[in-house]
């Protein structure tokens, strides 16, 4: 199976491990990656003004090549997956964006929404299935406990996302649970990192991540993962009972038994 | 130079939201993790908005401490959004040449070698334009 792969700007550069690690458990687990040749930084947030057009343009470009290809959009980063999701919503439900996009573009065909838009996490649950991923687990994850930390931009809002539960999300823990490890819930799981605040308010993100690790590491994590490179560098800036943070795509990559190969090259 | 009235109405329009339909239940504000940063908290956004004191909303503090989590989108009983009335408040600021809450300057003071390309794409977006 071969989807179009949007990596978004962090994944070449300091998320670099994010990326890697899911192009080589995608092809042990029998799909292929394919990058968008000219994809565009997707503004990082969701622009949230009505009438914004132009903000929104570089998302449409992403959905429009995998329409053309006739391939579902995956994306890895919570941010890109979260603003492309929800610009495909716009383009699908909202006649003025959809018409003042497509006057803009010119494409041959106007798009309206016709992408599907999954993020990596929802192609190992609903195309691979969990249970087909423990049986190619070959390095179980025996004796770890993992705490997903979700998040904002994955879960909510809930309706538009449509990836899990947005109170009380299952996926990264059935993921956990498929990779031979001990997940562990706990309750500031979707619960803000601070986001984008850390530039300029340190402190308030601080003090966000403090509470995350803290209630985390109170019900029995040793570890956290994330799909996100700022709340990865969030939690690590302000890890206040060094609790390590992890790219859920490594420890996949690891349960694959795939991890040296990486590190050898 | 636009009127309280005509403010009022932009942020009604860009957000998209009616603020008349909030009926005050407060789960907006509980659920911000942001509350004990702001200064006009988010069940009371939607009353700036009605009253028309749009000067206030705009001058506070709440306008740059919103993280656009969601948590009160996705819990609001009535599909008010203050976190949309609170963007809406915060593009009249940058919308308007030469407001910004971030200046490129201020970039190599605020940065580390880790800092994310992330961080600065999503802050440029919400403080600037």
């Amino acid at each position: 199976m071969k989807y179009s792969y949007y990596p978004g700007c962090t994944l070449k550069n300091k998320a670099q491990d994010l990326d890697h690690y899911a192009r080589i458990s995608a092809e042990a687990l029998g799909f292929e990656l394919e990058e968008i040749s000219e994809w565009q930084c997707c503004g990082g947030v969701y622009p949230l003004g009505t009438d914004e057009i132009a903000t929104k343009l570089s998302s449409v470009r992403a959905l429009n090549d995998a329409k053309e290809k006739g391939q579902d959009l995956v994306t890895l980063c919570s941010a890109c997956h979260h603003v492309i999701k929800r610009v495909n919503d716009d383009m699908k439900n909202v006649d003025d964006i959809r018409t003042r996009a497509n006057n803009y573009m010119a494409l041959d065909e106007p798009y309206a929404g016709e992408t599907k838009v999954l993020h990596y996490l929802e192609v190992l649950r609903d195309v691979i299935g969990f249970d087909e991923l423990k049986k190619k687990v070959t390095n179980p994850l025996k004796g770890k406990k993992i705490g997903a930390y979700y998040g904002c931009l994955l879960l909510r809002p809930g309706k538009l996302m449509a990836f899990d539960d947005p109170e009380n999300p299952k996926i990264m823990e059935d993921f956990i649970r498929a990779l031979g490890a001990e997940p562990v819930i706990y309750p500031y799981r979707n619960e803000c990192c601070g986001g984008y605040i850390s530039l300029k308010e340190e402190d308030m993100s601080k003090e966000m991540c403090r509470k995350i690790e803290k209630s985390a590491s109170g019900f029995g994590a040793d570890m956290l993962i994330t799909a996100c490179p700022l709340c990865m560098y969030n939690l690590n800036k302000n890890n206040g009972d060094n609790l390590p943070v992890y790219y859920f795509t490594e420890l996949l990559a690891e349960a694959l038994g795939l991890k040296e190969e990486v590190e050898e090259q | 130079m636009k009127t309280e009235k005509n403010r009022a109405e932009m942020i009604k329009e860009i957000s998209g939201v009616n603020p008349l339909k909030c009926m005050k239940c407060g789960k907006c504000s509980a659920s911000c993790p942001s509350y004990n940063e702001m200064d006009i908290k988010p069940h009371q956004f939607v009353s700036y908005v009605i009253n028309e004191d749009i000067e206030s909303l705009v001058n506070s503090k709440s306008l740059w401490k919103c993280l656009s989590c969601f948590a009160c989108v996705e819990r609001c009983p009535r599909d008010v959004k203050p976190g949309k009335l609170i963007d809406a408040a915060r593009q009249i600021v940058v919308r308007e040449r030469g407001n910004t809450y971030l200046d490129p300057d201020e970039i190599p003071e605020l940065i580390d070698p880790d800092t994310p390309q992330q961080l600065l794409v999503s802050a440029f977006r919400r403080y600037r334009r």
